[in-house]
């Protein structure tokens, strides 16, 4: 299969700010794609870079088959952009943008546009400055949504939005994937939500990709957090490859361990004698959190950042 | 009290925001008032000499119009009068200062942030006013303490310095009143800045009126808080009871403005919001469209001010004429500019030069539209549809150089149109006058291009691009009084505008300025197309 984006060594510097430091992408054509990281750690700029609103000082990226910079117009034909930040003209309806933009993208489906104004309950008559926050925000998505594109590039889409309307908007973004041939660039700080949503997903920090894969790579990625009461003192465990923030006292051993390294330290636990055991299974939301954690990353260095 | 709490932090941080920007503009307006002194010493050394310009001017309807009434011939009086035109930059300077930290901050919602913290409801209004008044009593000391320092009178140069402050502070409460009104920025300030052109226009009526022999309209000026400043007569009769009804007009619209503010929400307009449209009309696809919706109450505004004001100097054209007939030794001083006819059509050309000046402002207001869309994210989703940049910029440029357009020629037509009508010889009048202003447009072009350049190149400076028509309107004003050199006077574009109707009529010069009209706005676009957007 194309890549419908493929990134690769993208950099961005704002004088001292390197916003993007090498960054590397790849969204597969129908997927839906998540782009995850800390405020700040690029992911606005890597979706204006591939909108063609912003120069890279080095590396190349690649857009539906085109040169985000130099064919940017014909590009944006094909897709769909939501800001993270969305303002509309005070004196503009909402329907009036809605319908506004999707003409200027080259039209837009009557019937879809009526059945998502229904679906996020919007009111298309309010004008710009009288919407909520959450409000504009489903202006754009209904923009967006509404029109006939094969890529989507949105840029924390449901933040403010409540709930509902988050249901609401993953029921969307589920359409679209069934329908297949629409690929989505979705970013997020919301993890349930990429898990609902997402085939594969990114995570930047500081202007580079630290992880990208399946979810079931990424899970792969994961800690189970173990606690035993052992007959004995296993003493073999710490040296093991994969234990982490080991914690013995009275015959309890509380400690984290990889996926991958699973299997040998269970082993050393039965040879010691298991009287008890709990184990909480790996959640993404740990994972997520080392990388949004500055203080933790700096001592603790993942060795094999990206496969 | 509770509603002031916090009011002493925010003026700090106004103050700490506008630390360059205030200086300058008080600086600035206080400062060439005094440079007149040694100008109008050097030109007019003796008693007699300034005598004799003083009664030419007295009785010069398009000086009248620019500078207000001059009373007597002292050197202190010329030099108040030749300044008379400051106080309409002072009214214009407290206008964007208390905009800009009141309504500006709200839209932006920058005063919610802020309102959240212990601040009190009204603390932001008296933040912005006090620190603008403040501004202007700064700027009025300066002002006498030079002009006191040049060796004029005491009392006349407290006086001036008064009248000055006065004026800032009466449009430092209208635009706190406007601020009440409106939830966007923009059409407050508009409001604002249309009552300081009114005050003007008002001024100008009352005042060329009372040069005619019937006088009958000059109580005009009684209604313009920059009539007022004129009326203390400044090293004349010292004049300080109009200072009374600034200081009443002042407090009265402070009071409603705290009301005003007190009644409504935070971010809210007192007029409250209307439904539009589900659909958008068949007619709204294109950038072109949606900057027609952006600009045309912008254009109205603009429009109907020059017809307004155009009128009433119209309807003054033919009176100029008047003023010298009966004085025999006017006559003979004008008949070197080709007798009354010369007069009038000197007046008429020197009020379309102005008009032009003006109507630059609206060019460099238009083009400004383009930044403003560009930092409020507005760009970002259109830029994100199939519409190119240049596409973008053009449909809003197709308003900051075709809107002056319109609004030079609706001015001219009115102001045509009212002469002729006195005259009795519309066919004459409308299309000479109309010529006059339409041969403003290619000026008016280079400056909105060097705006449209530094859009593209320095886009965070592109405020800058007032700079230009700031330096154009001082040549224009007061250019040949401080005795520039010509060639410094030739950066001007508007220098080179043939003066019509009267005046050489000569196409190079025109079409010179079109061509570096087009040639700057070209690279100001190759610029905008290999930058960064949208930039913050
Ligand atoms: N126009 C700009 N000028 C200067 N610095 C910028 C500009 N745009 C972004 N940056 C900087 O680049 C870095 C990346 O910003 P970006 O907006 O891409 O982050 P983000 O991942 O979208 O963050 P968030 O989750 O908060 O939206 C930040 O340090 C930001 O300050
Ligand atoms: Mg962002």
């Amino acid at each position: 299969m194309t890549d419908a984006i493929s990134a690769a060594g993208l950099v961005k510097t704002f004088g001292p700010t390197r916003a993007l430091d090498g960054l590397d992408l790849a969204v597969q054509t129908g997927e839906v794609h998540g782009f995850l990281g800390p405020n700040g750690a690029g992911k606005s700029t890597t979706i204006r870079v591939l909108l063609g609103m912003m120069r890279v000082d080095a590396g190349t990226a690649r857009l539906l088959g085109g040169d985000p910079w130099a064919d940017a117009t014909a590009l944006h034909r094909r897709l769909a952009y939501v800001p993270g930040d969305v303002t509309l003209w005070p004196n503009l309806s909402g329907g009036e943008v809605i319908d506004l933009l999707g003409r200027m993208r080259g039209g837009l489906d009557k019937r879809r546009r009526a059945d998502l104004l229904e679906r996020f309950d919007l009111d298309p008559r309010k004008k710009g400055r009288a919407y909520s926050k959450g409000n504009r925000q489903k202006v754009a998505l209904v923009a967006a949504l509404a029109s006939d594109v094969e890529l989507l590039l949105l840029d924390e889409p449901t933040s403010g939005l409540d709930p509902l309307m988050e249901e609401a908007f993953r029921e969307c973004i589920r359409e679209e994937r069934r329908r297949g041939d629409r690929t989505v660039l979705l970013s997020s700080h919301i993890l349930s939500e990429v898990e609902a949503l997402c085939d594969r997903l990114t995570i930047i920090r500081d202007g580079r990709a630290v992880e990208t894969g399946t979810l079931a790579d990424l899970r792969h990625l994961t800690r189970t957090s173990i606690q035993a009461e052992l007959a004995a003192p296993a003493n073999g465990l710490a040296a093991l490859p994969g234990v982490h923030d080991l914690l013995a006292e009275n015959g309890t051993v509380r400690f984290d361990v990889e996926t991958a390294a699973l299997d040998p330290v269970l082993r050393e636990l039965a040879a010691a004698g298991v009287r008890s055991l709990v184990s909480r299974p790996p959640t993404l939301e740990e994972l997520f959190l080392r990388h949004y954690d500055r203080t933790g990353a700096a001592g603790e260095k993942e060795p094999e950042v990206s496969r | 009290m509770k509603e002031l709490t916090g009011t002493g932090k925010l003026i700090r941080l106004i103050l700490r925001r506008d630390r360059w920007l205030m200086p300058l503009w008080v600086l600035f307006l206080g400062l060439v008032p005094i440079s007149y002194v040694a100008t109008i010493n050097e030109l007019f050394p003796t008693a007699a000499g300034r005598q004799e310009y003083a009664g030419a001017s007295a009785h010069n309807a398009g000086f009248v119009a620019l500078y207000g009434p001059l009373s007597g011939s002292s050197l202190g009086e010329l030099v108040a009068w030749r300044a008379g035109f400051l106080p309409v930059m002072i009214g214009l300077f407290s206008i964007l200062t208390v905009i800009r930290h009141t309504r500006t901050e709200e839209e932006a919602g920058r005063r919610e942030l802020l309102g959240a913290t212990v601040t009190g409801r009204h603390a932001g209004l008296a933040a912005a006013l006090i620190t603008t008044l403040a501004a202007n009593a700064v700027l009025g000391a300066i002002l006498a303490a030079g002009m006191i320092g040049q060796g004029l009178p005491t009392a006349g140069s407290w006086a001036l310095g008064a009248g000055f402050a006065s004026t800032g502070w009466v449009f430092a409460a209208t635009a706190a009143v406007a601020a009440q009104l409106t939830s966007g920025a923009g059409s407050a300030r508009g409001i604002a800045i249309t009552i300081l052109g009114t005050a003007y226009a008002l001024r100008v009526a009352g005042d060329i009126s009372d040069l005619s022999a019937s006088g009958t309209l000059s109580w005009l000026s009684w209604l313009s808080p920059i009539g007022w400043a004129h009326r203390m007569y400044p090293y004349g009769q010292d004049e300080w009871w109009p200072l009374a009804l600034a200081v009443g007009v002042i407090v009265v619209l402070t009071t409603a403005a705290v009301a005003l503010s007190a009644r409504r929400d935070i971010g809210a307009g007192l007029l409250p919001p209307r439904l539009g449209p589900a659909t958008a009309a068949p007619g709204l696809r294109s950038p072109l469209a949606l900057a027609w919706r952006l600009h045309r109450g912008l254009l109205a505004g603009w429009t109907a001010g020059f017809v307004a004001l155009a009128v009433v100097m119209g309807y003054l054209a033919a009176g100029i004429g008047d003023l010298v007939r009966d004085n025999k030794e006017m006559m003979d001083i004008f008949a070197r500019l080709g007798g009354v006819e010369g007069l009038i059509d000197n007046y008429l050309a020197g009020t379309l030069g102005l008009f032009g000046l003006v109507a630059s402002a609206y060019a460099i207001q238009a083009t400004l539209r383009l930044r403003e869309e560009e930092t409020s994210g507005r760009a970002e989703p259109v830029l994100g549809t199939a519409i190119g940049r240049i596409r973008w910029a053009g449909s809003h440029l197709a308003f900051s150089l075709l809107g002056p357009a319109v609004v030079l020629a609706a001015a001219g037509l009115a102001m045509g149109l009212t002469h002729g009508l006195n005259t009795g010889d519309v066919g004459r009048e409308v299309p000479r006058v109309l010529a006059g202003a339409m041969v403003q447009l290619p000026a008016v072009w280079v400056l909105a291009a060097i705006t449209v350049l530094l859009f593209g190149a320095l886009p965070r400076l592109a405020a800058i691009g007032w700079g230009p028509l700031v330096i154009c309107l001082l040549f224009g004003l007061v250019g040949t009084a401080m005795g520039l050199d010509q060639r410094v006077l030739d950066i001007s574009p508007f220098t080179h505008l043939p003066r019509l109707p009267g005046g050489e009529f000569g196409v190079a010069p025109l079409v010179w300025l079109v061509a570096i009209a087009a040639g700057v706005t070209a690279a100001g676009l190759t610029t905008l197309r290999r930058r960064d957007l949208p930039t913050t």
